[in-house]
């Protein structure tokens, strides 16, 4: 198992290799789809085999060993609960995103298809390492292949679009570097025998209570890559360039994989590992994340283009998921996790159905369509439904996400008061809205422009890759805890054990040693005195 | 003292050495003899794989405490001649078709690779500054190669008087050290050492020399210019080989004679130093449109990461710098022999990025190869580049100075800029007109893809289950 899960996130790379040897054009799209369709069945053992009772245990572990002495940076990966479905829904979006391109791609083929591939590999590799080096390499690798996919097969503005999606997320991922590396230096002092040490399960864990002044400054710098990964607003403005720019895979694998880190880093590092930080600041960043439910749907009611659209969806989407986060009860984070998967799935589906209009009639604007669905009934059903699952329709995926969000956000402490969750049920209202609106407009009504009385429906490839994803907004809308069973134990396991952290941390600490603005902060100088009145009393 | 023994541990400069003989001889008697450039890569490659073996060794001093071999000297000998052997080979075609592929040529590289030899284990101030000047002197000939344009003269020229006046600096710190200590001996300098007036000029004006060699801002301005009007391949030979042996030289002079002492703390210095080098050398990049002097920017601001190691001034530090400047070797000889191919196509003035529109997609794996290149000296993972910036960084956060590192990963951020321009012509951008590229020679070819392999695998060999290279250098600095 140990070295399947290392075949699975390693496989696509042999696609590339082989590009070397195979020259026609017909061939690199096969390898690709041979290829990308083995990931996905190698991976479906994982899911099988996983323990579903010792979800917080990372299972399948590759351990490397240090890479020289007295610094624990290694190789290291596996998959828990909350890795396993955002490692299952990457190896699914394998196989889609190249049957999405087949022919609509047409110039430099090996290099396309050797992007996607090594995108693949990138994504499925953070997902799955739990060294925060080794998480790091795979993170930035990401950017490399997504630069290239939407710098040459990109839009109009590609260039502009490119650089800075490229600029904009390494800013913030070199500031997660220097506190990375001051993580590693602070945590090995803790573990005693290292010098440096990134494994995440130590630095997870309960033996690793970094003081205040340090959590502060590293929760900063790694939320602020992550959410500008997510991304958050107000760091949300390279986004809808580089998803009306990219080219439809390249616009799937963004929406549905690529945003997922920032949203994963957020659970996987800031929550467990600087839990007073984390805590303190959730209200802030709740409100950041209500401000992009809201202002994301409004600039999406107004958009002409239906893919600028959507990527505006995408930022209210995840302003849920980071409300759900920061509201740190288990409600909440399962019900964020299983977002991130919804979202994937919805939002990809409807950039894949963008796309495939884009590919026939050559625009997005939506006052080019209208009457659609009498020409193309398949393509107006698949469409239907990826808009219903977006919007939360009960029944659908998306209703279960944004229920759990909104639910656990109405009960968390943190946030002092009930204002998010009855701003962010808003957001749902608000997104019915405007893809309703934006639906009718595309599918309804008389067919105004001569051009759209072509229109060809649907053919077998088209069908066929949105059919999986459908199944699986069904699936998931109907049975969650088919889904949502995999992360429960990991959910629970972390917020406990983070709420405990923080307290141990808190009593490590004397107030007058710090800072002022630490102090403050934390409002020390309060606990404290409340702590020496039960002294007192006792 | 044992003769023999202190004549094979500078062996790699022996051999180097009387090739430069042998090929100045041949060449004198006949011209175009082309069993020099046979001579020169053949020594060139003896001499490396005998260093190889010496990073392995002990180490110590040899000639009464002239030189040291072993440890950071050993690595420093297998940089230079790593980049000294790749630039020679990359060179040939190049020089080829500027009609300057003739003996005389190699004979100057060698002897400049025995400076640098010199240089990188030179335990003495006057053998620092006679291998310094050994260099430098056959740099400042190879400066001017291309003799017909206006661009090599000025490279010249300028490389020489600049050149020249750094040198009375560093004689004059020289003198005044001697003065202050009574000493040349790096070890015994350490221990004379007093915080006087004296000594501290002295190793300032020390140091203002220095800067100057490694291009640190402000004592810069030569390089865009000579590494403009330079033969490219020679350029490579200059930013790499010339500029790694200055930075052995520098980290024995910082760990050897400054002690740690009040006396030898110049740790502010090399920090403010680094942060202008970073910024400046990085903003002025992004302003470049021709692509040679955008990487000769481009490693002003590398001078001013690898400045970031020594102002740690721990093992981690040195170390890191050390990595750093194996990586750069290979990136940069790799990014300037792709630019050399290009401008072979098209004659001299085909360094504007502009020209570079469309070329990407022409020979894929040229475009390739530069695209890795230019990520590694970007410092995106998994490139060899990202790990040598990440032990530098790493070092200085140990070390407490972390302002100083985020000044680092903004300016590199900033500096991914400039890089990713490159490839936006190449690929991104149409190509103006059609024409067809000459087939890159096999040899060449070939080059460059080992440089563009090494330059992924050193990225990736630290999860390798091998001895991994930072280790065997972290070994250097254990006592």
């Amino acid at each position: 198992m140990e070295l399947l899960l290392n075949i699975t996130i390693y496989l696509p790379l042999l696609g590339v290799v082989a590009f070397l040897f195979i020259k026609k054009d017909e061939a690199v799209k096969w390898t690709s789809l041979i290829i990308t369709t083995a990931t996905f069945f190698l991976s479906l053992p994982l899911l099988f085999n996983f323990d579903v009772a010792n979800s917080a245990v990372p299972q399948y572990l590759t351990e490397g060993t240090p890479i020289f002495a007295g610094m624990d940076i290694k190789y290291l990966v596996g998959l828990d609960g909350l890795s396993l479905l955002l490692f299952m829904l990457t190896t699914l979006f394998g196989p889609i995103v190249i049957l999405a391109s087949w022919s609509s791609i047409k110039k430099s083929l090996i290099g396309y298809y050797s992007m996607l591939l090594i995108l693949q590999t990138a994504s499925l590799g953070v997902f799955a390492s739990l060294d925060l080096v080794v998480f790091y390499v795979f993170f930035e690798l990401s950017l490399i292949p997504m630069y290239f996919l939407i710098g040459i097969w990109g839009g109009r503005d590609k260039i502009k679009a490119t650089i800075k999606f490229f600029i904009y997320t390494l800013v913030g991922s070199l500031i997660m570097l220097v506190a990375l590396i001051y993580l590693g230096y602070n945590a090995g002092a803790a573990t005693g025998i290292y010098e440096f040490s990134s494994d995440w399960r130590f630095i997870s864990g309960a033996e690793y209570t970094p003081g205040l002044v340090e959590q502060t400054w590293m929760f900063l710098a790694f939320a602020l890559a992550f959410c500008i990964k997510v991304p958050l607003f107000p760091f949300h403005t390279w986004l809808p360039w580089a998803h009306t720019e990219a080219p439809t895979a390249g616009s799937v694998v963004l929406a549905a994989i690529m945003l997922k880190l920032g949203t994963y880093g957020l659970v996987r590092v800031c929550l467990p590992v600087f839990p007073n930080a984390f805590m303190e600041f959730a209200p802030l960043m709740a409100v950041l994340a209500v401000i992009g439910i809201i202002y994301g749907a409004l600039v999406a009611m107004v958009q002409k283009d239906v893919k600028k659209l959507v990527a505006y969806s995408s930022v209210s989407h995840l302003g849920f998921v980071v409300l759900g986060i920061f509201a740190f009860n288990t409600i909440a984070v399962q019900g964020a996790i299983i977002q991130m998967i919804n979202h994937g799935l919805s939002t990809g589906a409807l950039f894949l159905v963008v796309g495939m209009i884009y590919d026939r009639r050559h625009t997005r604007m939506i006052s080019d369509f209208g009457g659609v669905a009498k020409k193309m009934p398949v393509y107006a059903t698949m469409f239907m439904i990826a808009t219903l699952a977006s919007i939360g329709l009960p029944g659908l995926n998306g209703f279960v996400g944004e229920f759990l969000i909104l639910n656990g956000t109405f009960m968390s402490v943190l946030y002092d008061n009930k204002v998010y969750a009855i701003l962010g049920a808003t957001g749902v209202i608000l997104a019915a809205v405007y893809m309703l609106w934006m639906y009718q407009r595309v599918f309804f009504g008389p067919i105004t422009n001569k051009e759209n009385e072509k229109l060809i429906d649907l053919n077998a490839r088209e069908i066929g890759l949105l059919v999986p994803l459908v199944i699986f907004m069904v699936w998931i809308g109907i049975r969650p805890v088919d889904f949502t069973q995999f992360s429960e134990e990991w959910v629970d396991t972390f917020i406990t054990q983070s709420e405990e952290k923080s307290i141990t941390v808190l009593q490590n600490t004397n107030a007058d040693e710090l800072p002022d603005w630490t102090a403050k902060i934390y409002n020390l100088h309060e606990h404290q005195s409340e702590q020496n009145l039960m002294v007192q009393k006792d | 003292m044992d003769y023999l023994h202190d004549l094979q541990v500078f062996l790699p400069g022996i051999v180097v050495a009387a090739a430069g003989l042998v090929v100045i001889m041949l060449d004198a008697f006949k011209k175009g003899m082309k069993i020099t450039y046979g001579i020169t890569t053949g020594s060139l490659a003896i001499a490396l794989l005998i260093s190889i073996q010496a990073m392995f060794g002990e180490s110590g001093t040899a000639f009464y405490g002239m030189i040291v071999y072993g440890g950071t000297g050993a690595f420093g000998t297998f940089i230079v001649l790593l980049g000294a052997l790749f630039c020679v080979i990359i060179s040939r075609e190049y020089l080829s078709d500027l009609n300057l592929h003739n003996g005389e040529v190699y004979a100057m590289i060698l002897f400049a690779t025995t400076g640098m030899l010199g240089l990188a284990v030179s335990n003495d101030l006057i053998s620092f500054f006679v291998s310094l000047e050994t260099m430098s002197i056959c740099l400042y000939v190879l400066a001017g190669l291309i003799k017909h344009e206006k661009t090599g003269a000025e490279a010249a020229l300028k490389y020489f008087l600049l050149g020249a006046f750094s040198t009375g600096f560093l004689l004059y710190g020289i003198a005044l050290i001697y003065g202050a200590t009574g000493h040349t001996n790096l070890n015994e300098i350490a221990a004379a050492a007093e915080p006087t007036l004296l000594f501290f000029a002295g190793s300032g004006l020390l140091l203002v020399g220095i800067f100057f060699k490694i291009a640190a801002v402000p004592f810069h301005m030569w390089t865009p210019d000579v590494y403009q009007g330079t033969p490219t391949t020679l350029t490579a030979f200059m930013a790499t080989a010339a500029k790694s042996a200055t930075f052995v030289a520098f980290i024995l002079i910082l760990s050897r004679m400054l002690p740690e002492t009040e006396a030898g703390d110049w740790t502010n210095v090399i920090q403010v130093v680094a942060i202008i080098t970073m910024i400046v050398g990085n903003l002025i990049a992004l302003a470049q449109d021709n692509v040679k002097r955008m990487l000769a920017y481009s490693s002003i601001a590398h001078a001013g990461y690898l400045m970031v190691g020594l102002a740690a001034g721990t093992a981690a530090g040195y170390s890191g710098v050390l990595y750093y400047l194996f990586a750069y070797t290979l990136m940069n000889i790799g990014a300037f022999g792709v630019i050399a191919y290009y401008e072979r196509n098209h004659g001299l003035d085909f360094t504007e990025i502009d020209s570079y529109a469309g070329l990407g997609f022409k020979v894929p794996v040229m475009g390739v190869a530069l695209s890795v290149f230019l990520f590694s000296l970007a410092g995106i993972p998994p490139m060899v580049g990202f790990l040598g910036k990440y032990y530098v960084f790493a070092a200085a956060v140990h070390a407490g100075l972390i302002p100083l590192v985020i000044i680092g990963v903004l300016a590199s951020a900033a500096s991914v800029y400039y890089y990713l321009r490159v490839m936006v012509y190449l690929y991104f951008k149409e190509a103006h007109k059609e024409y067809s590229l000459i087939t890159p020679g096999l040899v060449f070819k070939s080059s460059l893809v080992i440089l563009a392999v090494l330059t992924v695998y050193y990225g990736i060999e630290p999860v390798l289950p091998t001895t991994g290279l930072i280790e065997l250098i972290t070994s250097y600095y254990a006592a």
